[in-house]
């Protein structure tokens, strides 16, 4: 392997570059979805190639391929340091990526069970038996249970130095269960929406999350949702679940710290943020329970790594501290803009793109309730739970969630279950308006394996930990 | 580029290497460049090329699939054994008739040389040509500037072949000042028709004309919805329920509404792979021929797509839009028309008391399925329109609107169209005038 990242490395600085990076990444992938009381899906996939980096006349070029031979490694090189000379004609200035970085490493996710090395039955079981709890309640129209597994191996090389390879493995699942009825179509999932639950473990995790035991409830819920009220607009105080919650800290405090938003170079697609740089240090984000940290170390989590896709190591960075905005998430070259060091947050979607800022496990850290005496807390509100839509706009400020069910909490107690629950906000405002978070016993760390951004587009895997909290004066409802 | 002979060999050699009932093997290519800019400068140019080799192999009633990127002799015998060990394992699918038989396919000609061969220094003039013109007006370019080409050969062992080569030229731009910003797109196969100075002043004028914004209060309005906005429309129709799933499922809009009306009398909707005014791909993921469905006719519900699989469940015919096997949405529309209406958009302003033009759409989602209920923030340019003039830019405002009741109440259309990507294929959609919008919010900016 040695060989094919310094031919290329070589002949980069031979071509005139100034810095050059090559990522080799093979990837293998199991999917498996059943479907009502069927295996719908069930493949596997291998995929591999090379991307190299190159800056050249102070701009960047990177050209990748499938084909992993000497012959290829050299025209793609080549190809890079061409693309970097036509990007030099139209720059605002040279990059600047800061100090040298070189790191000889290699890291391995831990994992208790290979994922890979558990039998096809046996997964097939368990979605099976997930399944078939679901269609124990009687109503119930679809369900679908589903298994993914990922193994990434990466070898990452600089022409700084470095030389890091990393084994990355996930693991992940859920289930998920539609009604229908007159003019109604409502859905539970379990243990998170829009397909599963996923972090970056072994197979234990996915056993952990005891789908079989949730499936019925899950079901019986749906089946309920279309029976249930309304759920009412208006300003009133609402407790999110850990799960929705997610949701919320990623779209409203993962994204608008993302440095190459605010720096604008995601104008043009995923949008900038309203957290400009004069913010740092002095914004108040949120009330002073509010606390948020970037960390990419933390066992488990979906965005957990050994080292980024620039060869940065994996860190713990602080973002909200008592309310108050303290850092960015940033990259090597975003970083350097603000007289900073990357704090290692520059991730790429595969050996095919480039390496761009991205959330690893963007956590808001626990606080000090009980679930039940929060609930008990709270005279009248709403307890919102499991996402099932979400919008914000491109600076990250009005944003607007939906959840798949919701209940009423009047006089200290959960009450009847509501449909079609939705809340609004303005992002300050509403984190401004967080009076109590759940304790670590309530905390998890939540995947979220579908976030895009980038031309040509990226998804990146980010965790979030999060446990329930309260927010007051919500505008929750459609109504105008 | 691996070219016709060289993919049939490739799908014949996999073909050969499987002992299962039935197999069908799915191969795309892609040389695929992107050069991206941001704040009047290229930050992100990068390059690919790739090639993917799927499989699905079918033991009687048990179906496997398998995927690589290495085209190498063992890869393409290991993915075929891949497949097969995964079919056994699986339990019998009764539903499960065949893979299609091959039909007629038509050839289109979607590939342009010129497209292939465009080079990074070519992305750079025209990007250099954006940057200008919005730094020329104290304005800021972003964007992204595609061009590359694609194969997709499909082969199964009843004998379907089919081979599309195509290009893509795709540029988008966002112009901006401190507090206004505006859009320009476009999409073809020819990168010849790409007009970087008409893209760039259609963007500077629009961060031109909305700086200043101001707010106006949440509430229904009239609106002109530009392509860019009216393509969400049509999105979101295909993606809730235009598929014979969805309605197999009763989760589409459409189930129980056959021959009924749906929508407005002005509207029709038809998906067409064939038209060459889109972005044409002649046969679906299977292999079979792309038939027109015509799915809304002037405003009365007609029919969803089909692959094989969902049509072989009622006992009808594929209308060639399978996605690649396995997945669970089932067929989709991928080259969607609107019929186009005989005004032009100016003729749309003149005719609005009060009302909201609106650029484009931003982070849309769907809250209920079944009245195709979206949320959404307008974005790029956004006016108050009164008394038949735009008179103020606005700020930014959610809306939160059933798209059926939008298109229930479509007042005027526009007789241009603009083809607008998807993420499966190209829509091409006109302008249109609908009669009341719900605004739910407004934003800071």
């Amino acid at each position: 392997m040695k060989d094919f990242t310094d031919r290329a490395l070589d002949l980069a600085t031979k071509r005139g570059a100034s810095y050059s990076d090559i990522r080799v990444v093979t990837q293998a992938s199991q999917i498996m979805v059943v479907k009502n009381g069927r295996v719908e899906a069930l493949s596997v996939s291998e995929n591999q190639g090379f991307g190299v980096r190159a800056i050249v006349d102070g701009a960047w070029g990177f050209a990748s391929s499938s084909r992993l031979t000497a012959r290829e490694v050299e025209r793609v090189t080549s190809l890079a340091v061409k693309i970097a000379k036509a990007s030099s004609l139209v720059k605002e200035k040279d990059v600047d990526i800061g100090k040298p970085c070189s790191i000889v490493d290699v890291y391995r996710t831990p994992v208790r069970i290979d994922p890979f090395a558990v039998s096809l039955e046996r997964k097939i079981d368990q979605l099976l038996a997930a399944d078939a709890a679901m269609r124990r309640a009687p109503g119930i129209s679809i369900t679908e249970a589903s298994f993914e597994a990922l193994r990434e191996n990466i070898t990452f090389a600089s022409s700084e130095g470095s030389f890091i390879e990393q084994d990355l493995v996930e693991t992940g699942g859920g289930i998920e269960a539609t009604a229908v009825g007159e003019g109604e179509v409502q859905k539970r999932s379990y243990p998170n929406s829009f397909g599963r639950h996923q972090g970056k473990a072994g197979y234990e995790f996915f056993e952990e999350m005891r789908l079989a035991d949730n499936g019925e409830r899950t079901a019986e819920e749906a089946v309920k949702l279309l029976s249930a009220k309304q759920c009412p607009h208006g300003v009133m105080t609402i407790i999110l679940d850990a799960t929705q919650l997610a949701l919320q800290v990623h779209e409203s405090c993962g994204h608008p710290v993302e440095l190459d938003r605010v720096l604008g170079t995601e104008a043009s697609y995923a949008g900038t943020s309203f957290l400009t740089p004069d913010k740092l240090g002095n914004f108040r984000y949120g009330s002073d329970i509010v606390n948020v940290v970037a960390d990419a170390t933390v066992p488990g989590g979906l965005g957990t790594f050994g080292y980024d896709d620039e060869g940065m190591p994996a860190q713990r960075v602080p973002v909200i501290r008592e309310g108050i905005f303290v850092g960015y998430i940033t990259s090597r070259d975003t970083a350097s803009r603000l007289g900073m060091q990357s704090n290692g947050a520059a991730r790429a979607d595969g050996w095919n793109r480039i390496p761009i800022v991205r959330m690893t496990n963007v956590n808001l850290e626990p606080g000090q309730w009980t679930f039940d005496d929060l609930i008990a807390d709270t005279d009248e509100g709403i307890y919102m739970q499991t996402n099932k839509s979400w919008s914000i706009d491109d600076k990250r400020l009005n944003f607007q969630f939906g959840t798949e069910i919701a209940w009423e909490i009047k006089n200290g107690k959960l009450g009847d279950i509501l449909k079609n629950a939705t809340y609004t906000g303005i992002t300050p405002e509403f984190w401004r308006s967080c009076d109590a978070i759940c304790s670590s016993a309530h905390w998890n760390v939540w995947g979220t394996p579908n976030c895009g951004k980038g031309q040509p587009s990226q998804t990146a895997r980010v965790g979030h930990g999060t446990a329930p909290a309260r927010f007051r004066n919500v505008r929750v409802g459609l109504g105008v | 580029m691996l070219g016709k002979e060289r993919a049939q060999q490739i799908l014949s050699r996999a073909l050969t290497c499987s002992k299962a009932d039935q197999t069908e093997v799915i191969l795309s290519t892609a040389d695929s460049s992107l050069t991206r800019f941001a704040n009047s400068a290229i930050h992100q140019n990068v390059s690919e090329t790739n090639a993917e080799l799927r499989v699905r192999v079918v033991l009687g009633k048990r179906i496997g699939v398998a995927s690589t990127n290495d085209l190498s002799v063992n890869s393409i015998k290991n993915v075929i054994e891949n497949a097969t060990t995964i079919a056994k394992l699986q339990e019998e699918n009764p539903e499960f008739v065949s893979l299609p038989s091959p039909g007629p396919i038509r050839s289109v000609n979607a590939y342009v040389e010129q497209t292939a061969s465009f080079g990074p220094e070519d992305r750079a003039k025209e990007v250099a040509i954006i940057c200008r013109k919005a730094r020329e007006n104290g304005l800021i370019a972003a964007g992204a500037f595609t061009t590359g080409s694609s194969e997709l050969a499909v082969a199964n062992s009843i004998g379907v072949f089919g081979y599309h080569p195509s290009t893509l030229a795709d540029i988008n731009m966002v112009i901006a000042s401190e507090d206004s910003s505006g859009y320009a797109d476009h999409v073809s196969t020819d990168v010849a028709t790409v007009d970087s100075e008409r893209l760039a002043d259609e963007a500077v004028l629009k961060a031109l004309q909305t700086r200043n914004p101001v707010a106006v209060t949440p509430g229904e309005y009239e609106v002109i919805l530009e392509e860019y906005a009216a393509n969400d429309i049509l999105h979101f129709l295909a993606e809730t329920g235009l598929s014979a799933l969805a309605v197999q499922e009763d989760r589409s809009f459409i189930a129980h509404k056959f021959g009924q009306k749906l929508v407005g009398e002005n509207v029709s909707i038809w998906d067409d792979g064939l038209d060459p005014s889109g972005l044409p791909m002649p046969f679906d993921y299977e292999g079979v021929p792309k038939e027109k469905v015509m799915m809304i006719d002037h405003g009365v519900a007609k029919n969803v797509v089909y692959d094989s699989y969902t049509a072989s469940r009622v006992g009808k015919r594929s209308t060639g839009h399978a996605l690649p096997s396995p997945n669970t949405i089932g067929p989709i529309p991928m080259n969607m028309f609107m019929a186009a209406g005989d005004v032009t958009k100016e003729a749309m302003l003149r005719s609005t008391k009060r009302g909201i033009w609106v650029t484009r759409f931003w982070y849309t989602r769907t809250v209920h399925p079944l009245p195709v209920l979206v949320t959404g923030m307008t974005r790029d340019g956004s006016f108050l329109i009164e008394n038949g003039e735009i008179t103020r830019p606005i700020k930014n405002m959610r809306f939160t609107q059933s798209y059926l009741e939008g298109l229930s109440n479509v007042e005027m259309i526009s007789s241009d169209t603009k083809l607008q990507r998807t993420w499966a294929g190209a829509n091409r959609v006109p302008a249109l005038k609908i009669a009341r919008w719900r605004f739910t919010s407004t934003t800071e900016y």
